[in-house]
């Protein structure tokens, strides 16, 4: 297994207007990494909806806190990793200690923004969530070069009736 | 990263257009449009959504908030001419089963 990988990170105020430079930002590594577009929308709306989240529920109406999104590129899959507390963070460290999805604590934590804790687990492939220090969401999409959707599902660009 | 939102009055019909972008900074000018118009009653409002090209959960709250807002006053709303990317959000919720959506557009742009 090659452990090669970019790592590319940012930290945007706690602010509903910071979203959309954070969608921008995925849409342009995704791009780079060569997903299709229907993958790339998909990644745009369950990184979105992750940093909603940290906006909306991690900071006190009075205190503007920090939102930090890092960005695991690897050569099968892209991780996004969304913290809400404005500190760095150490990307292996914090891998160490993800969790899955279903323990209780975090699904509580996560509870109002619980439409889109679901959208993001709908549209990526894995989804941690650790509530230690901060609310951490890491999510994965990977990379299929072949052309060829695992999932059948998926809605097609033509049209269905 | 903007949401343009037109709206033309017709007696008890309300439309809305709505262009650009539906997410956690721009929802709460929609719900600002859209929520007196459900608080009325028996209005019809329809919502056009063709030039939205994103929109996430925020939005999909508006619309449920909406939803029930004009199912107290009697009135209506309908979803229509949403692309099959913004359609896709509506499926996976299940939201497409309670709400009114017309003319959904196949293409992805």
């Amino acid at each position: 297994m090659t452990m090669t990988s970019d790592f590319v990170e940012m930290k945007i105020p706690a602010e509903p207007e910071y979203v959309g430079v954070v969608r921008l930002t995925v849409s342009g590594i995704a791009n780079r990494m060569g997903y299709s577009y229907d993958d790339i929308e998909d990644i745009k709306i369950a990184v979105s909806e992750a940093c909603t989240n940290a906006v909306n529920h991690a900071y006190p109406e009075e205190e503007v806190g920090q939102v930090t999104v890092g960005f695991g590129v690897y050569e099968d899959r892209l991780e996004v990793m969304v913290l809400d507390r404005g500190k760095s963070f150490n990307f292996e460290e914090i891998q160490g200690k993800l969790g899955p999805v279903n323990s209780e604590k975090s699904i509580e934590q996560l509870n109002e923004g619980g439409l889109g804790l679901f959208l993001i687990e709908s549209l990526m492939d894995k989804v941690e969530i650790s509530g230690e220090d901060g609310v951490v969401v890491m999510m994965t999409k990977f990379l299929h070069r072949d052309g060829v959707e695992v999932d059948a599902s998926k809605v097609s660009s033509s049209p269905q009736q | 990263m903007n949401l343009q939102i037109k709206q033309e009055d017709q007696d008890n019909i309300h439309e809305l257009s709505l262009s650009g972008e539906v997410d956690a900074f721009t929802a709460p000018q929609l719900r600002e449009k859209l929520m007196p118009l459900t608080e009325k009653e028996g209005e019809t409002i329809v919502v056009k959504l063709a030039n939205v090209n994103y929109m996430d959960s925020t939005g999909l709250g508006v619309f449920v908030g909406a939803l029930k807002s004009s199912k107290q006053n009697n009135s209506t709303l309908k979803l229509t001419g949403m692309t099959s990317r913004v359609h896709r959000l509506f499926e996976i919720t299940g939201l497409d089963e309670v709400i009114d959506i017309e003319d959904v557009k196949g293409g992805s742009v």
